[in-house]
């Protein structure tokens, strides 16, 4: 019996009886991160990074039974030693370590190695083995380091202003678009927001995190507010009537996949910036060779391309099958 | 390069016709003139003589950036195109350099007869001196096929804002044989001189599909009705003694038709006729498929001359007795060609015959006969119209007859190209053969991009291969095929070969084994295929 199983419900632990981030309803569940394919509804309790709880209450209702945990602060779960550590993928994202019998498995969830400013950096922890996502598990997937493509992307804003435009980006609600107002904060003096990037801002804002004011966009605001406007929404408001209202206006969209042109014209957008929070090829290959994993598990994403590479530099490696998906939107790679 | 690199990228990330066309026309106001004049030809598909191909680029580029050939494929078969692949994989430079355009053009043109080695060390440095967007550019004038959405309407229009002159003069101008190496953008738009090179082609004029009834267009006594022919559009033109024969696609085709030969002496100088090439034999059209022998040949048989002999069916008089009668009124014109057509009286120059009708009802009856003559429906031309430029509205409409249509279920999918990289896109389909399944077309449009996304996620689940180009997929998803005409052909495995195929909708509704039979497409074959 391995440590950790892949089974229908989720990744399993029989010695401890726990699920980490299990996709169908479970009595105990630990949580990577508050993202809703990593953090369903209905399991009977949950167990998360404290960063996290305000997050998956949000989401999940306040009702829901959870638990909060520091980073490097090990619990003990029938027996079975449960620590989380940073994943630096969004707020609160942990990596989660399972240590039973002398033997270490970490789960990664989402992550990525660039300090984004709002979670705290990934940290590699060495083990046995090592369950990794793959979302841009190609070597085509190379990201411009996040000073020069926050250059670009206040570069564009200011080439709208000039142009009297509104410079709408569409950015996951959760995370991505936290990022960029943090990131835009100094030389942004005004953010108008989607409801959807509103809500968890206040959450957020309450727990003390260093962002910007926003203002929420309602039927009420009047059309002048959107004169050469910066306004972050979600990635669902593309095709939306609720644009209109901001013309002229000018759209961007920030994720990984902004990186293939084909994916940009397809999303009709005048700009796409190459912005992820999860890592990219090589720091997908640095993560795993700093875990010092002798056997890896590669999940959702470019799975079997990434487990074939790793397994040819001399890293045994299996592709496997879950439910996660990418909270970067676009048609999901291979899974 | 890096002017040149920028309006690429502008060009393809735009969605706004006003957009393109203000960067063109900026570009065109402020490029190097040579420069000018490369732009042109690429965007006009005048592509560069390739001297380094694309096996060399993939294994150079593999050699580069270390990796295994099988990790290269998978990242093209996600990109979707060879010159994005290289430049997103490459590490970046190191020692820039800048440089026009026409500069590494030059330098690649240099490449025609040199040694593998120096190819080799070129395109290595040249890599090493471009930026990400460069390199994909620089690679695409190598590959070819710049596929930006810049319509050669668009980019007269940009030259047109540019150099003060009229848009349907600078299309006649930039059309037929010229070379961007030889020629500067001062000759090209006769800036200086006014000289006119004798093969040059008139712009062709092309309709859009009528979508209302035709009762819409107002009177029948304005309108010609002519029968839509299933062939290749050219233009044969006699000018200076010579015969040059265009096809729509603004290539020079005249050698592969040696028939049209005895048109040299016959036609007088100063004649352009509008026209379809068909293969025809004994009073109608040949299935296109005999056309297709006859292309993409550089030595044509007896044996092909023998069967499938062609011949021009002419539509339109755009030049006559040395001058361009563009602006006359199609009545005029026609009478003209008719009267040209029957003095000449050679067997390979063809009226495209007009149709009689006294109401529209009349024409709606005869439409539906269009197929039984080997047309694929109707062209309504207005009497009293012009020779225009591109396609416009208003004066000509193809009015097609309803296609054909077979319920098939998906057995193989591909990612596709351009917009659709990264995507599931493009499809082979079969039909029921007892308890076989035998593929018969490829279809790649005809999807919502929300279908698109829905089938592309059901594949991801539902393929059986886990790497290279093809998956094969459990037979479950079920679409109607559409397609214009159905031909025997030794060459497919169903012995059936498809005009225009494409999906026209995704019938969630119907089960696998309720797709059609092997036998309903042989059926369609016995029914269409021998009256044409």
């Amino acid at each position: 019996m391995k440590l950790l199983e892949f089974t229908d419900k989720g990744i399993y632990c029989e010695a401890g009886d726990f699920y980490i981030d299990p996709w169908k309803p479970v009595k105990r569940a630990i949580i990577t991160h508050a993202h809703s394919d990593h953090a369903k509804w209905g399991n009977e309790s949950y167990l998360c990074e404290h960063a996290t709880v305000p997050l998956l209450k949000l989401r999940l209702g306040n009702d829901i039974k959870v638990q909060g945990v520091a980073f490097n602060e090990p619990i003990f779960i029938n027996g079975v030693e449960v620590s989380l550590h940073p994943a630096g993928h969004m707020i609160g994202a942990a990596q989660i370590k399972v240590t039973y019998r002398g033997e270490i498995w970490v789960v990664s969830g989402d992550y990525k190695l660039e300090n984004d400013g709002l979670s705290i950096p990934f940290e590699p922890v060495q083990c046995h083995t090592f369950i990794t996502e793959s979302t841009f598990g190609l070597p085509i997937y190379q990201w411009e380091p996040q000073e020069q493509i926050f250059s670009k992307i206040f570069q564009w804003i200011s080439n709208n202003k000039q142009d009297e435009k509104a410079s709408v980006l569409l950015a996951y609600s959760l995370g991505k678009a936290q990022r960029l107002l943090y990131q835009l904060q100094d030389k942004v003096d005004r953010f108008l927001v989607h409801g959807a990037i509103a809500i968890p801002h206040a959450t957020l804002l309450e727990e003390g995190y260093p962002l910007p004011p926003v203002e929420r966009i309602t039927p009420d605001t009047p059309k002048a507010d959107f004169k050469n406007a910066v306004v972050i929404a979600p990635p669902s408001a593309e095709d939306h009537v609720w644009l209109r209202k901001m013309q002229p206006y000018s759209l961007g969209v920030c994720s990984g996949w902004m990186q293939v042109r084909g994916n940009m014209r397809r999303r009709n957008a005048d700009a796409g910036f190459a912005l992820s929070d999860h890592a990219d090829w090589q720091g997908l290959l640095q993560a795993v060779k700093a875990t010092k994993a002798e056997q890896v598990y590669v999940t959702h994403g470019f799975s079997n391309a990434f487990a074939r590479y790793l397994t040819e530099s001399g890293i045994q490696a299996f592709a496997v099958n879950t439910e996660y998906g990418d909270e970067e939107m676009i048609a999901n790679p291979e899974s | 390069m890096q002017q040149f690199s920028e309006l690429v990228k502008l060009l393809s990330n735009s969605t706004k016709t006003n957009e393109k066309l203000a960067a063109l026309s900026q570009y065109f106001a402020t490029a190097p003139d040579k420069d000018k004049t490369w732009v042109l030809a690429l965007f006009s598909g005048r592509r560069p003589k390739r001297t380094v191909n694309s096996t060399q680029l993939r294994n150079w580029c593999i050699e580069v950036a270390n990796l295994p050939e099988w990790l290269f494929d998978e990242c093209y078969h996600t990109v979707g195109d060879l010159a994005e692949t290289i430049a997103l994989l490459l590490p970046p430079g190191t020692k820039p350099i800048s440089a026009p355009l026409h500069y590494w053009l030059e330098q690649l043109m240099r490449l025609e007869k040199a040694d593998e080695s120096v190819k080799h060390d070129f395109i290595l440095q040249t890599w090493d001196a471009l930026d990400r967007n460069e390199r994909f550019v620089f690679n695409k004038l190598i590959t070819g096929g710049f596929r930006i959405g810049v319509s050669q309407k668009m980019m007269v229009n940009a030259l047109a804002q540019t150099y003060q002159i009229p848009a349907p003069t600078l299309s006649h101008m930039l059309s037929g044989n010229w070379n961007p190496y030889q020629v500067t953008i001062e000759d090209l738009l006769h800036l200086h001189t006014s000289g006119a090179d004798a093969s040059r082609p008139y712009p062709f004029y092309l309709a859009y599909a009528l979508e209302d009834t035709p009762q819409a267009l107002g009177s029948e006594k304005d309108w010609q009705a002519e029968w839509k022919w299933d062939g290749i559009r050219g233009q044969i033109i006699k000018r200076e003694n010579q015969l040059f024969v265009w096809s729509r696609g603004e290539e020079l085709i005249t050698e592969k038709f040696p028939e049209f030969q005895s048109l040299t002496a016959a036609l007088p100088n100063g004649t352009v006729i509008d026209g379809e090439i068909l293969t025809f034999m004994d009073g109608s059209p040949l299935p296109f498929q005999t056309l297709q022998t006859r292309i993409g040949r550089k030595n044509i048989t007896k044996k092909q001359l023998q069967e499938a002999p062609v011949v021009f069916l002419s539509y339109d008089l755009l030049e006559y007795e040395e001058s361009d009668i563009r602006e006359e009124a199609l009545a005029e014109r026609r009478a003209k060609l008719e009267e040209l057509v029957a003095r000449i009286n050679d067997p390979v120059l063809k009226l495209s015959p007009v149709i009689g009708f006294e109401s529209w009802e009349e024409l709606i009856e005869q439409r539906l006969t269009a197929r039984s003559k080997g047309s694929e429906g109707l062209m309504l031309k207005k009497l009293s119209a012009p020779y225009q430029v591109g396609r416009k509205r208003g004066d000509w409409w193809k009015w097609k007859i309803d296609p054909f249509t077979i319920d098939a279920v998906m057995i193989y999918a591909q990612k596709g190209h351009g917009r659709r990289s990264n995507l599931y896109t493009d499809y082979t389909f079969a039909v029921k053969n007892g308890d076989q399944l035998i593929p018969f077309t490829k279809a790649y449009s005809g999807l919502t991009d929300k279908e698109i996304t829905e089938v592309d996620r059901w594949v991801k689940q539902n393929s059986i291969e886990k790497f290279g180009p093809v998956r094969t997929v459990t037979p479950t998803l079920v679409f109607e095929i559409a397609f214009e005409g159905i031909a025997a052909s030794n060459r497919h495995k169903s012995g059936v070969a498809l005009r225009f195929p494409r999906i026209n909708r995704w019938r969630k509704d119907k089960p696998v084994d309720e797709i059609n039979t092997l036998e309903d497409l042989k059926e369609l074959l016995r029914k269409y295929e021998s009256k044409e």
